[in-house]
């Protein structure tokens, strides 16, 4: 129905792509700075996409002050991406927030499992009394405190304060940190299935 | 319009608790001001909705914000379907306030339980200089949800709600907390971003995001881009009401909050999905069969696959997550119908899971209290030691499993007539679907009720009962109104039903909706700014 004058904005639609395949590649990320840039990210994108939607650039919207022959440009546009702007920020400040909680609380910033996966690592940790947890991934973190923390007793879990921030620093690939803590239980686990 | 005119109550459901936000934020010292301002708050609003719930019945009362003309400027739209979930969320509201201000008036630090116990009473001290506000917050974003008449605003009214339930999920920042609401936020933050691109994706296919102009349209965009928009929109409220498979943030983040949260959230959070699923699917994107086909099969995976999470929990509040979502299929199993007695059937529906799904996480929190915890395992013997409770607790569960005579029960024979009225082999399919799920709702809530109440406790709660022996009576107060009104729905279910039923065909009938907005043919308002769109995208 609408034909938009798509040349001007080409490089706006393919930055708008760029930006979402980045954001999406971080939203995917376990760690919740990267989390927030993604959504960073994915927002502008979002805002840009509808910048695009407003069409061809043109004087400022401002009624009078455009010149007779010059379109003005959308200022709808305009004004629903300020309004998300401000939305974005706000949200990226409470995010922040929480990332640096969680990094009190734990040590590091990562979207830690839901008690539905922890229970079913915990039936699996079951299902092989034998198993040595000494080399479970974690330092400090005992099947048994892992229990507790199933059960939400929250009181009897010790904050271990991994050294995994600094470590993150300095790792080669996004995102391994991760591999590794998760790797004693996806390791433990591997082990079960042979087993079994 | 003279001063008094009804428009002059449509924007009070969202500007009077966000005024009272703002009060009660910089009164934060003074704890007894901002109760009242708070309670003040909410029946106002409450009672502005009542009375819109009267004036919608003749027609959409519509009200452009700041007299600013209607494709390009806001406007607040309370037709029957809003009005209706106003009121009710207005009363929710209410109770769940008066419930939380109990539950903060009794839970004064210092208590010296067994270590426990004390962590929880420690971790449910909501500090009050922030709670108010940003309950009032919530009850505004649900509100001008509600009452949006722009694709935009809904966007906007969303993300109101949507921040102030990041604080209230996160209250007091305790480990837990954090690591739910980390899932919570962030599944939240994607789907408001999907919402947001699909509100620009509608912009530039139509040039408007006023809802009644797209409704007109809507029909004249080539069909694929129409799809995608309405896929979009559909991922983006699926998230939010928790539809399966992009339910799996529910059960996990609610149970951490502080009972009066979850149980706000329970029943309002998901409605504020389903309600705009509702929304557009009926007046943008009527009639895709397809789409319908694929809502119809989600509908029964997230009844049957949320029962049966339900089934497995040995944790009340876990359990009730689960039914949370289960039931959201019945909504969406109304919904995808498309028929006007299934749409009626799944206002009704949500009506009534509003009320019992509140109720039940209200009597939770004081089987919390009571009990000291929520684990069925280590609870045991209230029916003795609390009957009222177990009455409290026994009322809404049948009522939430469908047992006749109560408005479950009303609003399931509703959707079971209409899907059968459908006749076609998926119906069929979503009619057998809600049957299993009500019996094993009743199953899981039975089993519940048992464990908690009616079997002998475990030895070590005999020992040493970790629970409170008195209840305070502000917090029993309110969830015994909420019973009593999940009791009222069933009295007044013939005029309900009968409301939902004339909701439903207006929002099915989009030109009564549109019409409202535009009277005479889209030629309402003359500002300025309306012939720069009407240019930009003849």
């Amino acid at each position: 129905m609408i034909v938009l004058d798509t040349v001007p904005s080409g490089a706006l639609v393919l930055a708008v792509g760029v930006l979402f395949a980045a954001g999406v590649y971080l939203l995917l990320e376990r760690s919740l700075t990267r989390v927030l840039l993604g959504f960073v990210l994915v927002g502008n994108g979002a805002n840009l996409a509808i910048l695009v939607a407003g069409g061809r650039a043109g004087a400022s919207p401002i009624v009078g002050n455009a010149p007779e022959d010059e379109r003005m440009s959308d200022p709808l546009a305009q004004a629903m991406i300020l309004t998300s702007i401000v939305i974005t920020l706000a949200l990226v400040a409470f995010v922040l927030a929480m990332a640096y909680r969680s990094w009190q609380l734990n040590g590091h910033d990562e979207v830690q499992d839901d008690v539905e996966d922890r229970r079913i690592a915990r039936l699996a940790a079951r299902n092989a009394p034998s198993y040595d947890d000494a080399d479970a991934g974690e330092p400090g973190v005992s099947l048994d405190e892992e229990a507790a923390e199933i059960h939400d007793e929250v009181a009897q879990v010790t904050t271990v304060r991994a050294p995994e921030a600094p470590d993150d620093g300095r790792d080669p690939a996004p995102g391994m940190g991760r591999d590794r803590s998760q790797g004693g239980r996806d390791g433990r686990d591997g082990r079960d299935g042979g087993r079994a | 319009m003279s001063m008094w005119s009804v428009d002059t109550l449509v924007p009070l459901p969202v500007l009077v608790p966000l005024f009272g936000a703002g009060l009660t934020l910089a009164l934060h010292r003074h704890v007894r001001a901002q109760r009242t301002i708070s309670v003040a708050a909410i029946a106002v609003a409450l009672a502005a909705s009542v009375a819109l719930l009267v004036a919608a019945d003749e027609g959409p009362v519509v009200v452009d914000i700041g007299d600013w003309a209607v494709p390009v400027g806001v406007d607040l739209v309370a037709d029957r379907l809003a009005a209706l979930m106003l009121t009710v969320s207005g009363v929710v509201m209410l109770c769940v306030l008066l419930y939380s201000m109990a539950q903060g008036v009794a839970d004064s630090p210092g208590r010296d339980d067994d270590p426990d116990a004390d962590e929880e009473s420690e971790a449910d001290v909501i500090p009050v200089a922030i709670y108010h506000p940003t309950y009032l917050v919530l009850a505004a974003g649900v509100a001008d949800a509600f009452l949006a008449g722009d694709l935009f605003n809904l966007y906007v009214g969303f993300e109101i709600l949507l921040a102030a339930s990041y604080v209230l999920l996160t209250v007091g920042g305790t480990g837990e907390r954090i690591r739910a609401g980390s899932v919570y936020v962030v599944v939240a933050l994607l789907s408001s971003i999907l919402f947001l691109t699909a509100v620009g994706f509608a912009y530039a296919a139509t040039g408007t995001v006023n809802i009644a102009q797209l409704a007109e349209r809507m029909p004249d965009v080539d069909p694929a881009v129409r799809l995608g928009i309405q896929l979009l929109l559909l991922l983006a409220f699926g998230i939010k009401a928790a539809i399966f498979p992009l339910s799996a943030w529910l059960p996990d983040s609610y149970p951490t909050a502080p009972a009066p949260v979850t149980a706000v959230f329970a029943g309002l959070l998901t409605k504020v999905g389903v309600y705009a699923i509702l929304r557009t699917q009926t007046l943008l994107f009527p009639g895709h069969e397809r789409v319908e086909q694929v809502l119809m099969v989600l509908a029964v995976l997230t009844m049957v696959v949320g029962i049966l999470g339900a089934v497995a929990q040995d944790d009340v509040k876990r359990l009730l997550s689960f039914t949370l979502v289960s039931h959201i299929g019945y909504m969406v199993f109304g919904i995808a119908l498309a028929s006007e007695a299934g749409t009626a059937a799944a206002i009704f529906y949500v009506v009534h899971h509003i009320t019992v799904q509140t109720t039940l996480f209200l009597v939770v929190g004081l089987v919390e209290r009571r009990g000291g915890s929520t684990s069925l395992d280590r609870l045991g013997g209230l029916a003795k030691v609390a009957p009222g409770l177990a009455v409290l607790f026994f009322v809404p569960a049948m009522n939430l499993a469908g047992i006749p005579p109560l408005s479950g029960f009303l609003g399931k024979v509703g959707l079971l007539e209409s899907g059968v009225a459908d006749g076609s082999l998926l119906a069929w399919v979503a009619v057998v679907g809600s049957v299993v799920t009500s019996l094993l709702t009743l199953y899981a809530l039975v089993k519940a009720w048992n464990k908690a109440f009616w079997q002998a406790p475990p030895e070590a709660i005999v020992e040493g009962t970790t629970g409170q022996a008195v209840l305070p009576r502000g917090m029993v107060g309110p969830t015994a109104a909420m019973v009593a009104v999940g009791l009222a729905l069933t009295v007044v279910a013939g005029p309900l039903y009968a409301y939902s039923e004339r909701a439903a065909a207006t929002s099915m009938d989009g030109r009564t909706y549109v019409e409202s907005v535009f009277p005479g043919g889209g030629e309402r308002g003359t500002g300025s700014s309306n012939e720069v769109v009407g240019e930009e995208h003849p």
